[in-house]
């Protein structure tokens, strides 16, 4: 079938295809130029090639197990997926995580958010031709995320972000890993400064290319660093202040023009308020309570000899691995209700009111059931307001969960941004919207 | 001493060659693309082993790694950037999405790219850490290294 | 302006179109009149409301429920900050909306999303085709009576 671009377009133009299999184009989108000479007169973006069902196959998992698929939207900050997802539950349960906890969670998000940002430029400058940067670039996030696999355990798609709070305790000495990250990616911020800012070839490739207005940049429904390289004043961290950024003082960069420097721009400022943030956050946390020694604590075959008698009031040694065990651990990062949170593992084990709990928690039609109703949450995003629309009819699995990618309305302009430019235009363009797969097909 | 003993020195010579000089063509869809980002940059430099650098032209590359997610939209066009490479070829499957489909069990996406073409070293993983795909590597080149060549002046049965 | 506020001048001035208005999670909800959507939206979107920018566009599939799709904007004021989520019931047998291209360039996409996902039919949208399947892909894949893994693959797959 023709596509609305092979319909329209005139018989002296040629029409070119540009992906889905193209370096630019980032795997999964294409786009259909018609061109006179090397301008471009029309285009056609089709999208769709990562389309992985997200939103169906939420209708079909429990509220716990979908976290998981959250991840993999924004894959570049999956730990701002997670606590979008997870407040917007929090929201519809009605229950605030300990403060301990929201710190942990600013933290992660602002860590997420560098990565989301240095990958985007990454892949921008390396478009252009600037192959140094994407290494400082991949460099830096190589110790982002050294600090986030250091308390998380995993590096990209960690699911660390629980309704209730988050999965664990920072790493005791997470502070020198972090410091070092810090270090490390203000010095590629700076390196990276000096190689593009004045740099001829990148000026001429993005500055005062796709110019986006503010009016425009609003009829798109842009939100996020795109939005605000227009120079609009809008972030959803000031706007609807959400975990603790209340408390934490930061800037909003805003653009001028609204090209493809201007993106490109806001992005390296925004890196250096997260890093603040990051600072302030870590000054700020409160403090663990002391962790309890287990001196007289029990092997798990003798707590479960004594448990046939009466309950065990003991301490257990349990693998730290297993979700829930060391009760008293979590206290400051965790809820402690056993309606949102998986019982700790030594009362499953050995109590039977434990393990009616346990089987409450993860048996089908038991879990987690918000009240009937919908919600519509939002947090800031890499790519700007990343909102999950949930409506709950009162079972444990979602009855429809809607994810507001940010990133999908920022591809909807790039027809109107390239028209009339040069095919060349198309790359650095395209590279500064920031396109992610995951999110913009879902 | 007859023709034998060449034939396996040649077969032998011509595996070292062709596992050392893997260029390759990166199919980036998903996830998987950022720990390849990781895998291919300064850090952990799989360039070490000979993974060449990338060449984005499945005509001149010999290894097609598909990262992440493929949908039945997209299953088309793998087949066509397969077809489109030269032989010899080898091809990777990394990370879970492309090995069986993974957690993404729907409507959308094809459950693992051996479904539409062959694959010769599966990495697993969600994604897979960067450790875990020099290892597929490592075992690829192996594998490489113990096949029997196949080259132009070759009889053909 | 509160929230409260531009919902009861809304009662006001469209006081037979609103159907309903309720509050959940702390969030309002205004359910209007299939054929009076345009119109509030853009009363809405005029100051001093200023409801610019049009955050989010989705369907909910109600099965068994009459009627049984709901449309769901999200609209957003940037100087007021502030959301209003304004809902559409749409029956089966005639599933058709006014589409808001006129108002926001953001809806030609999000209204495509719609019609791939659901079928519903945009009246006034200047090029309603699918955006994430494929042509020749038949039925709706969020509708509640697609079952999650049926698949029409566009090749011949292997084995």
């Amino acid at each position: 079938m023709p596509t609305r671009i092979q319909k329209e377009a005139s018989k002296e133009s040629l029409l070119l295809n540009m992906g889905p299999s193209h370096p630019a184009m980032h795997g999964t989108i294409r786009i259909m130029l018609e061109l006179d000479g090397e301008r471009i007169l029309n285009s056609e973006v089709e999208v769709g090639y990562l389309h992985r069902g997200f939103e169906k196959i939420c209708e079909n998992r429990t509220y716990f197990n979908l976290l998981p698929y959250t991840d993999r939207m924004n894959y570049v900050s999956p730990l701002i997926n997670n606590l979008g997802y997870v407040m917007t539950l929090e929201k519809m349960l009605g229950i605030e995580a300990p403060e301990r906890a929201q710190y942990i969670r600013v933290i992660m998000s602002e860590l997420s958010r560098i990565s989301d940002h240095l990958t985007c430029l990454a892949a921008m400058a390396m478009e252009c031709g600037a192959f140094t940067v994407f290494l400082y670039n991949v460099k830096a996030r190589e110790f982002i995320w050294d600090v986030i696999e250091e308390t998380t355990g995993a590096r990209m798609t960690t699911s660390y972000i629980r309704i209730g709070g988050v999965r664990a305790d920072l790493h005791p000495d997470y502070k020198t890993v972090l410091k070092k990250a810090i270090v490390e990616t203000r010095k590629v911020l700076k390196d990276i400064h000096g190689l593009l800012d004045k740099n001829k070839i990148y000026l001429n490739r993005t500055r005062d290319i796709a110019v986006v207005s503010k009016e425009m940049a609003i009829s798109y429904g842009w939100t996020g660093p795109c939005l605000r390289s227009t120079g609009v004043y809008y972030d959803v961290r000031k706007a609807s202040p959400y975990a603790a950024y209340d408390q934490l003082d930061f800037e909003v960069p805003l653009g001028e023009r609204g090209d493809n420097f201007d993106r490109y721009m806001v992005r390296m400022k925004e890196m250096e308020q997260s890093l603040r943030i990051i600072e302030q956050a870590m000054e700020k946390m409160p403090r663990p309570s002391p962790p309890k020694l287990m001196v007289d604590a029990l092997e798990p075959a003798e707590a479960i000899k004594a448990s046939r008698t009466k309950k065990v009031d003991k301490e257990i040694k349990l693998s730290p691995n297993l979700e829930g065990s060391e009760r008293g651990k979590y206290l400051d990062i965790l809820g402690t209700d056993k309606k949102y949170v998986v019982p700790p593992k030594e009362d499953t084990y050995t109590s039977i009111e434990g393990i009616i709990n346990h089987f409450k928690f993860f048996m089908r039609d038991h879990g987690i059931r918000p009240p009937k109703g919908e919600v519509y949450f939002s947090v800031e995003g890499g790519n700007g307001e990343l909102g999950y629309y949930i409506v709950s009819d009162g079972t444990d699995r979602p009855y429809r969960l809607h994810l507001r990618a940010p990133c999908f309305h920022i591809v909807s302009a790039l027809e109107e941004m390239i028209q009339g430019r040069y095919i060349a235009d198309v790359i650095p363009t395209f590279g500064s919207t920031n396109m992610i797969g995951g999110e913009l097909d879902r | 001493m007859n023709g034998n003993f060449i034939t396996t020195r040649f077969n032998y010579i011509l595996g070292w060659a062709r596992k050392y000089s893997l260029f390759h063509y990166p199919y980036i869809t998903a996830c998987c693309g950022m720990e390849y980002m990781s895998t291919a940059a300064s850090h952990f430099d799989w360039d070490r082993f000979g993974t060449g650098w990338t060449r984005f032209s499945p005509r001149q590359s010999d290894m097609l790694v598909v990262c992440g997610t493929i949908s039945h939209k997209l299953a088309p066009v793998l087949r066509t950037v397969y077809d489109q490479m030269t032989e010899p070829k080898w091809v990777m499957a990394f990370g879970t999405c492309t090995v069986s489909g993974g957690i993404y069990d729907n409507y959308a996406v094809v459950q693992g790219i051996d479904r539409i073409i062959p694959v010769d070293i599966y990495i697993p993983g969600c994604p897979p850490r960067p450790e875990t795909v020099l290892d597929g590597l490592i075992k690829l080149q192996e594998k490489i290294q113990k096949e029997e060549q196949k080259w132009r002046w070759k009889k053909r049965k | 302006m509160e929230e409260k506020k531009v919902v009861e001048e809304l009662k006001k001035k469209f006081s037979d179109r609103i159907k309903e208005v309720t509050v959940q999670f702390g969030d309002e909800i205004v359910l209007i009149e299939r054929d009076s959507l345009l119109d509030i939206v853009r009363f809405l979107k005029d100051e001093p409301y200023s409801y610019s920018m049009l955050l989010d566009l989705t369907c909910v599939d109600y099965k068994g429920q009459e009627p049984r799709f709901e449309m769901v904007y999200h609209l957003f004021s940037i100087p007021n900050v502030q959301r209003l989520r304004i809902k559409v019931r749409l029956s089966e047998e005639d599933l058709q909306v006014d589409s808001l291209t006129s108002l926001w360039k953001n809806a030609n996409w999000l209204e495509r999303e719609v019609y791939d996902m659901f079928g519903v039919k945009f009246k006034g949208h200047p090029d309603l085709r699918r955006i994430f399947m494929y042509d020749g892909f038949e039925g709706h894949p969020l509708r509640k009576d697609y079952p999650l893994r049926k698949r029409q693959p566009r090749i011949p797959l292997r084995k």
